[in-house]
Formats: C-alpha cells, sequence, structure tokens
C-alpha cells in the first residue's frame, strides 16, 4: 500500500445532490411571496430566524463547548438597539441591523473576558447571569419605555416600504437571506483551517492544546462573532415583531430553551442537525400549540426520548446508519482510479 | 551552555505529592533519550511539564534557545516539539485522517493539498493508511496508540516525545514500531521516549534516565544504567508485579 497511489476529496455524490436541492429550494423559497399567503410567510419567516439562532447556537455550543444558556442577552440586544438607532438615530431600519452587529461584538468582548474565567456549568449559569443583568439594565431605560417597553413609530415602519405587502416581503427575504448568510458563515468557517480547529476542539482540548491550537483565542473568536451575529437576529426579530419589552426581548424560554431544543433533537455539533431540529419544532408546534400547556410537556417527552435512544440526534442517528453527510467538511481518502487492482 | 532541550530545577508537587523534584538534565538536538522508572515515578508528569500542559512550581525549561517556561502547550507546540499521550486521547468524531490533518495544519503550518499529502505519507509510515476513514473514536487501543504517534509526527516536530507507545503490542509490531522510530530519528528529529518495554528502547537510544518519585536517579550510558544495583531493584521489582 503505498501513499501516492490515494487521492483526498471533500465532496461525496451525496453532497453534491444536497448542494443541488439545496439551490431548487432556494429558488422556491425566494419566490414565496407570489405563491405563499401571508400567515405562511409569516410562519416561514419565523422558521428562518430560528434556523439562524439555532445554528450559530450549535457553532458554540456544539463546536467550541461553550454552553451558554444566555443568548437572549444579544437578541434582546440586537431588538432594543434596533429601536434606539432608528427611534434616536434616526437611521434606517436595515443599517440599524447591520450597526446592532457591530454593538454586539464590542459588547460580547467585555462578557467573554469575564465569562470566560468559568468553566462548565458555571460558565453556564454565569450567562444567564449576564442576561438578566442586561434584562434589568434595559428596564430602567425609561426612553425606550422602561419595563412595559415600547411600539416602533409608524414613520419607521413606513421607511421599510409603503405598502403592506412590500414590508412583509422584504422582511420575509431579510429573515431567509439571515439564516442563508449564517449557515453559510458557519460553514465556510467549519471547513476552514480554524474549523478543523475548532472540531478538534470539540472532540478534546487537551489533545487540541498540545497540537498547536491555541484554545482560548479560538473559542473567543466563535463567541464574539457568535453573538454579533444573534445580535443581528435579534434586531431582525423586533423588526418583524415592531413592539419590544424586556421581558420579551429577554426570555430565556424564547431565544435560548427552544433553541436548545432545536439544537439537541436535530444533532448538536453538525451542522445539518439545526436545519432538521427547526423544522420538527415548528411541525410540533403547529400542530400542537392549540393544546396549550400539553404542548410544552410534549417537547419535554420528545426532547427526553431523543436525549436517552439518540444522544446524537436526529442527524446524529441518519449519519450513523447511511454514513451521510450533505455539507462536504470531511476529508475522505481514496484509493486513485489509476491503481485499483494493482 | 543550555541544551536544545534543557530542565533547569524543574519542580512540581501536588499537596504532599511531589511528581518532579528538581529535575534538572538536558537533551542535545539529535539526541535520543530513553526514560524508565516506575509506574508513578512522575515520567508523563514530567512530559505534561516540558509541553506545557502543566506549569512548574518552581524551575525553568528552555527549548531551542528560548525561555518556553511561561508559555502554553499550543504555543510549545508550535515552536517544535509534538508528543504521543500514554492513554490515547484521540479527536473521537474525526477520521484518522482529519486527526493527522489537525496535527499538519495547526501545529506544522502545512496547508492544502501539501498538508494532505504530507498526512498520506505519514499514514503509510505508521500503517494506518488502509484505515484512514475511520472515525477515530472506533479505532481499537493499538489503532489508537498508532494514531497517537501519526499525529505527532504530522505536527512535523523537532523534538518527538513518546509516551509508552509500545507496550501491548505483539513481538512483530514492536520490531516495526522499532524501525519506524530508528528511522524517525535517523532524518535528525530529537526523540524522548518514555518506555516499559525496555529492548525496544534500548534499540534506539543513546542515554537513559531513571525517575522515580520525581526525582533523577540515574543517567548514562543505557546498558551500564541498566545493569546498575538500584535500577535492577527498581526494575525487577516493576517486572515482578507486572
Amino acid at each position: 500500500m503505498n501513499h501516492s497511489d490515494f487521492h483526498v476529496t471533500r465532496s461525496s455524490a451525496a453532497t453534491k445532490a444536497a448542494a443541488i436541492i439545496a439551490i431548487l429550494v432556494m429558488i422556491v423559497l425566494i419566490a414565496a411571496p407570489w405563491w405563499a399567503g401571508r400567515a405562511d410567510m409569516r410562519l416561514m419567516g419565523e422558521l428562518f430566524l430560528y434556523l439562524a439562532l439555532a445554528s450559530l447556537w450549535n457553532l458554540m455550543a456544539g463546536y467550541a463547548g461553550l454552553v451558554s444558556v444566555g443568548q437572549q442577552a444579544y437578541v434582546g440586544f440586537g431588538g432594543y438597539m434596533l429601536f434606539a438607532l432608528t427611534m434616536f438615530g434616526g437611521m434606517h431600519p436595515v443599517a440599524a441591523i447591520g450597526v446592532a452587529g457591530v454593538l454586539g461584538a464590542i459588547i460580547a468582548i467585555p462578557v467573554a473576558l469575564l465569562i470566560f474565567r468559568l468553566r462548565g456549568a458555571y460558565f453556564a449559569i454565569g450567562t444567564w447571569v449576564i442576561a438578566e443583568v442586561f434584562r434589568l439594565s434595559f428596564a430602567q431605560v425609561s426612553s425606550l419605555g422602561g419595563g412595559s417597553g415600547s411600539s416602533l413609530p409608524v414613520g419607521i415602519v413606513r421607511s421599510l416600504s409603503e405598502s403592506r405587502s412590500g414590508r412583509e416581503s422584504l422582511s420575509y427575504w431579510l429573515a431567509l437571506g439571515s439564516a442563508v448568510i449564517v449557515i453559510a458563515a458557519v460553514y465556510l468557517f467549519l471547513r476552514s483551517r480554524n474549523g478543523l480547529a475548532l472540531t478538534a476542539i470539540r472532540d478534546n482540548e487537551l489533545a487540541a492544546g498540545s497540537l498547536g491550537i491555541d484554545i482560548w483565542r479560538t473559542k473567543f473568536i466563535v463567541y464574539v462573532v457568535t453573538a454579533a451575529l444573534t445580535t443581528m437576529i435579534g434586531a431582525l426579530i423586533f423588526l418583524q415583531k415592531l413592539r419590544i419589552s424586556p421581558d420579551a426581548a429577554f426570555s430565556v424560554n424564547d431565544w435560548t430553551a427552544f433553541v436548545i431544543f432545536i439544537v439537541v433533537i436535530g444533532g448538536i455539533g453538525t451542522i445539518e442537525g439545526p436545519i432538521i431540529g427547526t423544522l420538527i419544532f415548528f411541525a410540533l408546534r403547529e400542530t400542537l400549540a392549540d393544546l396549550g400547556t400539553i404542548y410544552l410537556m410534549v417537547l419535554g417527552v420528545v426532547a427526553i426520548v431523543i436525549m436517552l435512544k439518540a444522544p446524537n440526534g436526529i442527524w446524529g442517528l441518519i449519519r450513523a446508519r447511511f454514513n451521510l453527510e450533505l455539507f462536504p467538511l470531511s476529508f475522505r481518502v481514496k484509493q486513485s482510479n489509476s491503481s485499483k487492482g494493482a | 551552555m543550555t541544551a536544545f532541550l534543557q530542565l533547569d530545577q524543574v519542580t512540581k508537587s501536588f499537596g504532599a505529592v511531589t511528581v518532579a523534584d528538581e529535575l534538572t538534565y538536558g537533551v542535545e538536538a539529535g539526541e535520543a533519550l530513553g526514560v524508565i522508572g516506575p509506574n508513578g515515578a512522575g515520567k508523563t508528569s514530567m512530559f505534561n511539564l516540558i509541553t506545557g500542559t502543566l506549569q512548574p512550581n518552581s524551575g525553568k525549561v528552555h527549548f531551542n534557545g528560548q525561555d518556553v517556561t511561561s508559555m502554553n502547550a499550543a504555543k510549545r507546540c508550535r515552536s517544535g516539539m509534538a508528543r504521543s499521550f500514554q492513554v490515547p486521547q484521540p479527536f473521537s468524531g474525526m477520521t484518522v485522517f482529519e486527526n493527522a490533518m489537525v496535527a499538519a495544519t495547526q501545529a506544522a503550518g502545512l496547508s492544502g493539498h501539501e498538508a494532505e499529502k504530507f498526512c498520506l505519507e505519514v499514514l503509510e509510515q505508521t500503517e494506518l493508511l488502509d484505515r484512514a476513514n475511520t472515525l477515530a473514536g472506533g479505532l481499537t487501543l493499538l489503532g489508537r496508540k498508532r494514531l497517537e504517534l501519526t499525529r505527532a509526527l504530522c505536527a512535523r516536530p523537532k523534538l518527538l516525545m513518546l509516551d509508552e507507545i509500545a507496550g501491548g503490542l505483539t513481538e512483530a509490531e514492536c520490531a516495526s514500531l522499532v524501525k519506524t522510530i530508528k528511522d524517525i530519528h535517523a532524518s535528525g528529529v530529537t526523540i524522548i521516549w518514555i518506555e516499559h518495554v525496555v529492548h525496544a528502547l534500548l534499540a534506539v537510544v543513546d542515554r537513559l534516565i531513571v525517575i522515580d518519585f520525581g526525582k533523577k536517579i540515574a543517567e548514562g550510558e543505557p546498558h551500564a544504567i541498566m545493569k546498575s544495583p538500584e535500577v535492577q531493584e527498581i526494575y525487577l521489582g516493576i517486572e515482578a508485579d507486572a
């Protein structure tokens, strides 16, 4: 067996097929304003935003091992920045989303320096405490409505588009675009040299450190980038809601618990997991939400059963059985055709 | 005058247990040093202190002309040292080839096809080429030990530190491992090898040190060291236990 008889590929028939299907699905989804109803578009928009949040949480918790239960800090911060920048700064809402992202990164730096001193469960609790600090702080700002919150002025909403259907199409496309950008960014990051380092950290920190990987720096970058993008998603979420209050903006249930549910049942530590998880979560929600508290109990049961029976989530189950991968991330060593049978 | 790797009065203790007690010795570039000593003597801790996984309470470590005592493990690795772990530490969710690629890209600084080709070469050398696409978590213990060696080699180190990689091998496997390590040494890589399989060790190393209770108790020409009464006492003790 000689090494020159082998070559390395990253794509496979499955990844090529997945890419083609993804492009077709994208075309159909971009055209949604022409075929979908108003309620369907709202639902899909929300689904895309959850998909983006879940993909980001997965990158941070599933790869970098930073199990944060305080990402609502950035969702809420983004929402409030959108309101503040448009109401007091006179900015266009779409520009405000971008600026919110930069501000999210800036505020994530001191937060990271503080909470990175904590490990494991203490880190998780620390992130939650930080989120509560954010919530209580914004509740003090009377110009943003204090504890009871405020609504986005009509003038700012109109600046998006004069017509209601125009606004709905725009916010749908923004949501779709954000999900695509987040997944593409996560994919490109994981495929890069840094992604290899991050995957190594996911599997074994001791060995990763001994092979030249700066663990603290890698995690810091992931945390700050995740925070910036989560802030932008938060701004987008509250651009759709048009109303913000501290309790809604910094809800641990809405912006972290559901997101963790999605990632865990879909398959943590894979790109495909959050996509599957989001679809399952919305399917459950749309069919069971009328049942009230029973719906939340069903979610709990589903989470427990999957954690016991398939700790790597539904995608983990599929991948183990069919050795399938939709995003070409892994390296496969193949025997070159010319030398087969030699 | 400091050697290529120089330990100077390196001391580390955990409460009452001293794992390194004023360890002082040097390894010259291109040398192969063997390390023996009973279980729990502090051999692996010594590796942890050299590679930066542990920080000493006092003392200095110099490597390749610079004081690395305050550097973390990652930085020391990038400055040219790589190790294998006695208890294998694979990246379980990645394939054997991807494990190798981590070392080649992060530690050796290679990229693209150059990195891929280099990893394939090393995998051939360590006889893991046919398992390249296997998840590292699914390897046998022997496979995991080979993977430890593979990763350390893919880091393209100037100083290679091996921690008990011959244990549990058959005679034939051990012979091929010895040949591999001799080849690596012949290519100019400095080696420190902790090993209980003494005949494998003696086939490679130029010099031997003996560690017990964190202290260096003997140092010198391998065969002479093995014949000394204190080593006989310690080592026959181990053999009787085994």
